[in-house]
């Protein structure tokens, strides 16, 4: 199963299994632009399964106010780059509905899906990487899967999960990563980093699409220079595992984070500075971050703006060698 | 006169809401006047809100016929040249083709001068060309190079010509509408050399472009408030093709009569896919705003050939009868042929000739564009802050990009 197929078939499951799940969105009741939410309108109704107008804080909004009366409401912003008309909705109120109204309501059956990321050619508007301006915010929930198998658990739970979620897809591998995915239902913790890799030498941390490129940084790492290094994949970015992390580097003393987002105040930042206040007396050189840098997402340079592979190699080598 | 407003009202319930309403129009003779290198045109029935609507008459000249001929025969072959090249992959990522709609462009520029601002979505090549940009800078910046209208940076959907107040495209659904309306709110503080709130006059329009799908986003609605209580010079401009991606009208919109859709505003329906009613009216809007009674809106009635981008064939949510029927009836270059040989300015080979030639002027730069180099890298950052990057732009120093910035090594 492909990523978009394990994402197709999670909303299948979470329609199947709530009656009170609601998918909506524009062009969703044509399957979605990347045809995430095929059949899903002929299987269970134009009552559940919807087209909204082009209207993103419209659609953050109704699906708040659906959610905080008893629907279980999955919200498609077609793009990430898209989500800022929604800004509003989704910051100020989905965020703080339970604090603000001290647990009277809340929109915690809210999950809002969007495809994120660099696809090679999707220019500034098509490629971008919103998800710091969300893990600023305390009440939501942040997660980006890195595969098909993961989309699936991670995105059950965070459909039934009671904190409004944004769940950030890598659509880059929509189509390219392909893995055995149980057609059975699943869920993943949203509590839990996963350790991809076990090593000893250093610790390499991503999330969403970014996993695969360390893994091949790591690869050529292992081989050339004969570094073990231990690989997580974050997956929930707020509230992020700090104990998975922590332990790790200071088993290691040594820590390189990535992401496509731009380095300044990026997700990666939070990490840095988190790991040098628990891990500083095992920390063996400074904690590298290879990510997106600070310019608009460029439409021909592509190539040179993503924290690719050799990017991230080489921090790897700087860190080891310093 | 008063007759053709007869002929109007009387073609009017035909226009609401019927899918044949304008080939009727077109079935029957097309009215032109005629006087040596002078003519007159009579429009497409316009349906108006809250305003008396323009005469039906326009006057053209033999060069501005001509001219627009070849204009519009330059933006057809323009996108499907585009279109050529992205099925070649010789232009990738989001490319939207304007072909069908050309005459809303054509016929805006006609309508207005180069003070005039406008301001549209990512369907924008044509609007850059008709301001004046050449074809071969804008098929380089499809294919992202550096001769292109924005050195490669912006491709498809971000390209501007300031220089004859075209404010670009935008790939961001309904985002320049606000921005037309402050180009108006410019517009109306220059000419009064300060903020003037009421009816006071302007020297220069807003044209704020937006599709049927955009007329739902929060932002217009917005904006349009803001521009009626200040009596901006905005003409809102509604490019109403039907839909929005797949979306048709009915299915998006709980008033698709868009040129009434914004009380206290007054509108007009027009026919979009006639270069000359988009004169008129356009000519029209651009009055009522010079004279500072506040914004106007006009709908276009129009129509794309192509699916809403080059990643849709355009034909799951419509029949292949639709888009041929509206290509044979409707098709604004074909009515515009029609007129200029109605009015003898131009003969069939006359008009064979041209085609030709804008033709090869296409296909030259369309090798321009393959052949031209890709931007420098510096193109990565600079023009994110007024100065100098470094060592500002974080990221960008050093081979790998992410090595320590020189200074903090000393
Ligand atoms: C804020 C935002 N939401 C969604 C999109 C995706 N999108 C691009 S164009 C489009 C349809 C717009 O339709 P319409 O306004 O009718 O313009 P047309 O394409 O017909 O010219 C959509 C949904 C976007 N670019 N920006
Ligand atoms: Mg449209």
């Amino acid at each position: 199963m492909n990523l978009v197929g394990a994402i197709n078939n999670a909303l299948h499951i979470a329609l199947d299994t709530d009656p009170t799940a609601i998918l909506l969105g524009e062009d969703v009741g044509f399957g979605g632009v990347f045809r995430a939410a095929v059949d899903l309108q002929e299987k269970f109704g134009k009552s559940r399964v919807f087209n909204t107008p082009l209207c993103e804080q419209g659609i953050a909004g109704f699906a708040v106010g659906l959610a905080s009366e008893g629907s279980t409401a999955i919200a498609e912003i077609q793009f990430a780059d898209y989500i800022f008309p929604a800004f509003d909705q989704i910051v100020n109120e989905a965020a703080k509905y339970r604090f603000r109204s001290g647990g009277q309501f809340d929109c915690g059956k809210l999950t809002i899906r969007t495809p994120y990321g660099a696809v090679g050619h999707g220019g500034l508007y098509h490629s971008q990487s919103p998800e710091a301006y969300f893990t600023h915010t305390p009440g939501l929930r942040v997660i980006v899967p890195r595969s098909p198998y993961q989309a699936k658990g991670l995105l059950l739970s965070s459909i039934r999960c009671p904190d409004p979620v944004i769940f950030f897809e890598p659509k880059a591998l929509y189509r390219a990563s392909k893995e055995l995915v149980p057609v059975s239902d699943y869920e993943i913790s949203l509590f839990n980093a996963d350790v991809v890799m076990e090593g000893s030498d250093i610790t390499v941390i991503g999330y969403g699409a970014q996993l695969g490129v360390l893994e091949k940084a790591c690869k050529k790492a292992r081989e050339e220079l004969n570094i073990s290094t231990e690989i997580i994949d974050l997956r929930s970015l707020l509230p992020w595992d700090k104990e998975t992390v922590c332990k790790s580097v200071m088993k290691t003393g040594r820590c390189v984070i990535s992401h496509e987002a731009p380095l300044t105040s990026g997700f990666g930042a939070e990490l840095a500075a988190s790991i040098q206040k628990e891990c500083f007396l095992s920390l063996e050189a400074p904690i590298e971050r290879v990510c997106g840098y600070d310019t608009p997402f460029p439409l021909s340079h592509e190539k040179f703006y993503v924290p690719d592979y050799l990017k991230c190699f080489a921090a790897i080598r700087r860190c080891i060698q310093f | 006169m008063l007759a053709n407003r007869g002929l109007a009202s009387a073609l009017k319930k035909n226009l609401v809401g019927s899918k044949n309403a304008i080939s009727l129009q077109l079935a029957r003779s097309m009215a032109v006047k005629v006087n040596g290198d002078k003519g007159q045109v009579e429009i497409s029935p316009v349906q108006c809100y809250k305003t008396d609507g323009p005469s039906l008459w326009v006057d053209t000249t033999k060069e501005e016929a001509v001219q627009a001929l070849r204009d519009i025969t330059t933006m057809r072959r323009l996108e499907i040249s585009a279109d050529l090249m992205y099925k070649s992959q010789i232009i990738k990522g989001f490319c939207h083709l304007y072909d069908g709609q050309e005459a809303v462009a054509l016929g805006m520029n006609l309508g207005s001068t180069k003070d005039d601002h406008i301001v549209t979505s990512y369907r924008d090549h044509c609007f850059q060309y008709i301001r004046g940009d050449s074809v071969k800078r804008i098929l380089a910046e499809l294919t992202g190079r550096s001769t292109g209208s924005t050195k490669g940076k912006g491709g498809s959907m971000h390209m501007y010509y300031p220089k004859n107040n075209f404010w670009g495209g935008n790939g961001i659904v309904g985002a320049q509408v606000p921005l037309g309306a402050g180009l108006a709110l410019a517009a109306k503080y220059h000419a009064n050399k300060g903020m003037a709130r009421g009816e006071v006059s302007s020297k220069a329009v807003s044209f704020t472009l937006y599709g049927d799908g955009a007329a739902n986003q929060g932002q217009v609605f917005e904006a349009m408030n803001m521009a009626y209580l200040w009596k901006l010079p905005c003409i809102f401009v509604i490019e109403n093709n039907k839909y929005g991606m797949g979306t048709s009208t009915s299915k998006a919109s709980s008033n698709e009569e868009f040129y009434r859709r914004y009380d206290p505003l007054p509108g007009i329906k027009v026919d979009g896919m006639d270069v000359f009613s988009v004169k008129q009216c356009c000519k029209f809007a651009r009055d009522y705003c010079l004279s500072g009674k506040g914004p106007f809106v006009l709908e276009m009635n129009t129509y794309r050939y192509h699916g809403h981008s080059m990643s849709d064939p355009g034909l799951t949510y419509r029949s292949r009868e639709e888009v041929s029927g509206i290509r044979k009836e409707r098709d604004p270059i074909d009515r515009l042929k029609r007129i200029v040989t109605e009015l003898g300015f131009m003969t069939d080979a006359e008009i064979k000739d041209l085609e030709k030639k804008v033709r090869a002027e296409v296909d030259e730069a369309v090798e321009f564009a393959k052949t031209s180099p890709e931007p420098e890298l510096k193109e990565l950052y600079t023009e994110v802050f007024a100065k100098e990057p470094l060592p500002y732009i974080r990221g960008t120093d050093g081979i790998y990009g992410h090595g320590v910035c020189e200074w903090a090594r000393k």
